[in-house]
Order: structure tokens, then sequence, then C-alpha cells
């Protein structure tokens, strides 16, 4: 005889919670290997992740956590942003009140807007010392060349997130590093001035105007900073991550050496040892390891044993875990250390003096105060196109995941440092001690100053030693070292100069104890 | 039925395939032509860049005053009274009155008594203003239109 009507109902309302929880997911509970692999694979946010992760891939060494770090900060920046947006008013009028609200009477709204600006810093730390891992260990070489590519975009969208968060605050030090920002976009006008052409082609004034809404810093550029920095450029960035994490997955995850070598090496073998990790996989899971655990190459290598994988869970998502713990740990003490900068109302006539842009862009404002359109647009373009092509122009068969490639390398690396830093602090001390053109010839061209400046003089010098490195050892991977390391020593003591060296007028004091008072 | 026995030079479907595909772009491009131009304002959203000064003999000669809120010197000298932009030429920051001229706070720009560039990374000297006389007798400067260093207006 069947059921009551009432009797079904009360049976189904009596096993709800254990069918919702199977309508969710598909596996048991994950306790075994198997069981673990079908809730990675099964899960939208999990299945970024590989069910089995090569073991190189785990040393610290191999990666140091940086990407992972990135994307960590990342994600405290969204959460702590959309709470910055509860009470942040994005109008000329309010918009600085609004920032002392935040700061001096919302609930933890000071430590969330500290922990919103240092995990910002950390964030451009994370994404450059990412990119130089990349670099260093040739993880651009094919088949990842194009993730390279998408990882300066994600670079560029991360500046440009820093760059635009700058003027909400809408105080001295957003005001006038938006006003420098703005007019370094209409700096081909320098170019077009001395030619003579601005009338009729104005590609200067035309970029400034699309990024304020005006010809001066207001209303329309703070409506228009807020839409890149709380929409555009987050939803760039979130859609670029997705296409660099899947074509981390696509292309064979982390860059290392050959599997097969790697498997009759040593140090593999210790490695597991040191993790205390099972000599093999314990129970595998009954679906074909072929299909979805060893994905290298562009075929599916079936015949290779997993022997060198562990299930991603537990083991690199729990360093994952650990990298997020550790950078909300310390964006949350360096906010409770100290505050986040809120400076005096914005006000036009006056200027901060030194207006300093914050630390990753000083390098740029050193570049800057030679010529604006030679530094600030024309070498940060180089730049990037250069570091954009570099998978396409060294295509040596170098192994991936080994620092330096070779111990060639790493004296190119050490030389070209020393080069490069000795360059750059040249190219700071010259004009310093002895002036430039404009000094020397108070009427000459602008043309001139654009052409030869310390800052194109310097970026010359350094494609120089790369070519010149390339001729001596016929390598592209040690020419490109030379040229990334060259530019990276060029950064460093740039940024030093800027943070520490310069001070009001932009003149060269050795300490800020010597800045004149006023 | 002439064209059937010559054979169709591409095949119906492949025709009409191909007109959906140059139809949906050239839609698509044709909005996105349409929303990129948004941006760009047809009107820019400022007050009027002019602004009246007072009567000339505020400003008795050889004497020199920054008007405030307006980042602009008043210089009077015996030939009339002129009017010179304190924004930088580099990248817009205001110059301050320094010994023997104007420095620029933020990349250390140099300019001499005139407005002309004698350092620093300026690209040229600073922008000289029109002032004109309005009907009640009172000076009037036009930020936005420029005239060349060394122009005086004499009554």
């Amino acid at each position: 005889m069947s059921k009551s009507g009432i009797a079904i109902i009360t049976e189904n309302l009596r096993s709800l919670p254990r069918n919702f929880r199977d309508s969710i997911v598909r596996h048991d509970r994950p306790e075994s290997d198997r069981s673990r692999s079908q809730a990675v694979f099964s899960n939208l946010f999990l299945h970024i992740h590989a069910t089995r992760t090569h073991i190189r891939s785990l040393r610290p060494s191999a990666t140091f956590g940086l990407g992972i770090a990135s994307i960590s900060l990342f994600i405290i920046l969204l959460v702590t942003g959309v709470l910055l947006m509860v009470y942040y008013k994005p109008s000329i009028g309010l918009a600085y009140e609004s920032m002392k609200d935040i700061h001096f009477v919302v609930p933890s709204g000071r430590l969330v807007r500290n922990v919103h600006r240092w995990s910002a810093h950390l964030m451009v730390i994370a994404v450059i010392l990412h990119m130089c891992r990349v670099f260093y260990t040739a993880s651009y070489k094919p088949p990842r060349e194009f993730n390279w590519v998408i990882g300066m975009g994600l670079f560029i969208i991360t500046l440009a997130l820093s760059f635009t968060g700058y003027l909400l605050p809408w105080d001295q030090l957003a005001y006038w590093a938006i006003t420098i920002g703005a007019n370094i976009a209409a700096s081909p006008r320098e170019l077009t001035d001395a030619v003579g052409i601005t009338q009729s082609f104005d590609p200067g004034g035309l970029s400034k105007e699309l990024l304020l809404g005006a010809s001066e810093v207001g209303q329309d550029a703070l409506t228009r900073f807020y839409l890149l920095h709380v929409m555009v450029l987050p939803l760039a960035m979130g859609a670029l991550v997705g296409v660099h994490f899947w074509r981390i997955r696509k292309d064979g995850g982390i860059g290392r050496p050959d599997i097969n070598q790697t498997a009759a090496g040593k140090g593999v073998d210790d490695a597991r040892s040191l993790r205390n990790l099972p000599s093999s996989p314990e129970l595998s899971p009954t679906k074909s390891y072929g299909l979805m655990c060893v994905v290298d190459g562009k075929t599916p290598a079936t015949d290779l044993d997993p022997v060198d994988t562990v299930p991603s869970w537990p083991y690199l998502m729990r360093a994952e875990v650990v990298i997020f713990m550790a950078c909300v740990l310390v964006s949350i003490v360096l906010g409770m250390l100290m505050d986040a900068p809120l400076k005096e109302l914005a006000n036009p006539s006056v200027p901060e003096n030194p207006a300093k842009a914050p630390w990753y862009f000083l390098g740029l404002q050193e570049m800057v105060s030679y010529s604006a359109f030679m530094g600030g647009l024309i070498i940060p373009a180089i730049v990037v196109l250069g570091l954009g092509l570099i998978p396409y122009i060294d295509r040596e068969p170098n192994p991936p995941g080994v620092y330096f490639s070779s111990r060639g390398g790493k004296r190119v690396a050490v030389r070209s440092a020393v080069f490069g830093i000795v360059a750059a602090v040249l190219a700071v001390a010259v004009p310093v001690n002895f002036g430039w053109l404009r000094n020397w010839f108070p009427d000459i061209s602008q043309i001139w100053i654009i052409i030869f400046n310390p800052g194109s003089l310097l970026t010359a010098a350094y494609a120089g030693w790369s070519i010149r490195t390339l001729q001596t050892t016929q390598s592209t991977r040690l020419s490109a070292i030379a040229l990334f390391t060259c530019f990276v020593a060029g950064f460093l003591i740039t940024t030093y100069v800027g943070m520490n060296l310069r001070g009001p007028n932009w003149d060269f004091y050795w300490s800020s104890a010597q800045w004149p008072t006023h | 039925m002439s064209g059937r026995l010559d054979g169709d030079p591409i095949p119906r479907r492949d025709f009409l395939g191909l007109a959906g595909v140059w139809t949906t772009t050239i839609a698509l491009l044709g909005s996105l032509l349409g929303m990129i131009r948004l941006p760009k304002p047809s009107v820019l959203p400022e007050a009027s860049r002019r602004f009246r000064l007072g009567k000339p003999e505020d400003f008795p000669p050889g004497t020199s005053k920054v008007i405030s809120g307006q980042n602009v010197l008043v210089i009077s000298s015996g030939s009339g009274i002129a009017a010179m932009s304190l924004v930088c030429t580099h990248l817009g920051c205001i110059v301050a009155k320094t010994e023997g001229g104007f420095s620029c706070p933020c990349h250390g720009s140099f300019f001499d008594q005139d407005g002309q560039i004698k350092a620093g990374p300026a690209p040229r000297g600073l922008r000289w203003l029109e002032v004109t006389r309005a009907v009640d007798g009172r000076l009037v400067v036009n930020a936005g239109r420029e005239v060349d260093p060394g122009t005086y207006y004499s009554a």
C-alpha cells in the first residue's frame, strides 16, 4: 500500500538537510584523497586548482608564494574597499569630510582605511616581486608567453588602481598628485608645442580632458576617478585574474624543469621526506588520473605516474591559506601601527612642497623631473612594451623554474645590477651637480631636452648594455636578464632618490634634516 | 534560371551566415563608436576664466601682487599693467616667488622675473595673460587667453 501524502512530506522534511547538502556538494565528506579530489574538481571556486599539485610547486623557493600573496591582498582590498564605500562620498564638497568621518568617527573605520592603504602598498610590492620571480625563473617561456602578457596587464591595472585611489581623499596629497598625473597625460604638448601643431593636433590635451572631464582637477575628475577605482578597474582586474589563473592551469601549473628529469633526479625525494609526505598516493580516485591530474604538455600524458604530485587538498590549499593569513596579519599590524596620511583639504593655490607621488611612482617622478613627455610617457611606454615582448624575443629553450637559468645567467645578473646601479646614480648625480641643457643654454628648443635628458640617456645605456651582452654571449636569455636587471636596478635607485634625497623644490638633500625651514 | 546554370559563386547558406556575422560586427562597432564618444565633454564644466582686478590706480607702477585664488600675478610697471600665470608650464603646480624669480615646488623648474624659463624641466616660460578694461573702468584679466610675454596694458 502506498504511503499517505502527509507521510511522504514528513519524510522529505526529515531528510531535507541531508538532501539539501547533497544537492550542493556531490561527493562524500572530504576525508579521503578521493573525495577531496572530487571536491576540488566539482566546486567552482576550488576547481581553479588542479586536483593534484606537483611537489616542486609547493617548495617555498619555487614561487615564494608571491602570486597568492598578490591575489590575497587584492581580496583584502576588495573587502576593505567595499566597507569604505559605505561612508565615502565622492563629491568635492563632502569627500574630505567623509574621510575624516571614516578616520575619526566610524567604528573601526580608521583601521579599515589603514588596512586598505597598507594592503595596496603591499600588493604593489607583491606584484613587482612576482614579476621578478617569473622573469628570473624563465617562466615566460612557451607555452606561458601570453600569460606573461596578461601579467603585464595586471601590473598596469594594479598601478592604475593605486593612482585612481590616490585622488579620493581630496586632500592636498591627492589634489596635487592627480594634477601632476593629468599633466603628464597632457605632456605630448611638449612636443606638439615645440613643433607648433598643438592647435590642430593635440593628443595630450585630449587625454587630459578624457581623464579629468575638465581642464582642471575638479568634481568631474573625482567622479571619473571614483568610477574607475571602484568599478571599471576592479572588474577588469577580476576578468584578467580569471584568465591568468585559467592559463596557469592550461599551461601545466607553475613552471618547472621537465617532469621526467625531476623524477629521475634527487631532491624530490628529500623534499618528500622533509615534508613527511606519503611516498605514493594512498587512495587513488576511481576516475583515471590521466584526465584530471596530468595536464602537462599539449597531450594528456597518461603514461606518467603522478608520483611527484600530492593532492591539492590539503597541501596546496594549506599553503594558500597560510599566505593569505600572513597577508591579513601584516596588513592589520601595519594598519594598527601606522595611519594612512590625510593632509589638509585640497587647495588649488598652494601645492605641497615637495609634492611627492607614492613611492612606486617616485622613479617615474625623477624621470619626469627631466622631461615630462620623455620621462612620463615615452620611457614608461618603452618599458611596458619591452617587458611585454620579452617572451617573443627571447625564445631560447631554457628550463622553466630555474633561477637565472644557469651559472652564466647569475653572473650576468650580478654584473648588470652593478652596471644598472652605477648608471642610475650617474644619471641622478650629473644633473644635480652640473645642471642640464636648460641651465647651459636657456633658449634651447625643448625638442633637444626631450631627446637628450638623463632619463632617456639612462634608458639608452641600459639598451646598449643589453645589446653588448647579446653580442658577447649570443644568448637572448642572457641579454634579457641583463636588460631586466638593469631596469630593476634603475627603478630601485631612482625610487630611493625620490623617497629620501629629494626635498623642497625637488632639490637634492642628503637628508631631510637639511631641508630649509620657513 | 541562368544563375542556376552558372552555379552559385557562394552557397546561399554561407552568404546568409557571413551577412549575419558582418551585420552583427558593424552594429557592435557602431555602438562602440557611439559609446567611446561619450566621455569627451562637448562643453567644459567650468566657470569663466575672466575675472576683474580693480581700478588701475590700485596697482601703482613698480609693484606686483598675487591675486589669491586665481594663481595670477599682476605686474605694474611704467609701461602699463600685465598679468602672468603662476601655473608651472611643466606639470601644473603653482610656482612661488623666490630670490630672482619663481620656483616650482614640484620638480624644481626656475623662472626669472619675467617668467622666462632658466632651469629645470619646464618646456617654456610662464604664460602672460590678456589684460583689458571693462566699461566701468576696472581691469579685467582673461586667464584663458595668452599673450606674448612682455605685453603691458596701458589705458
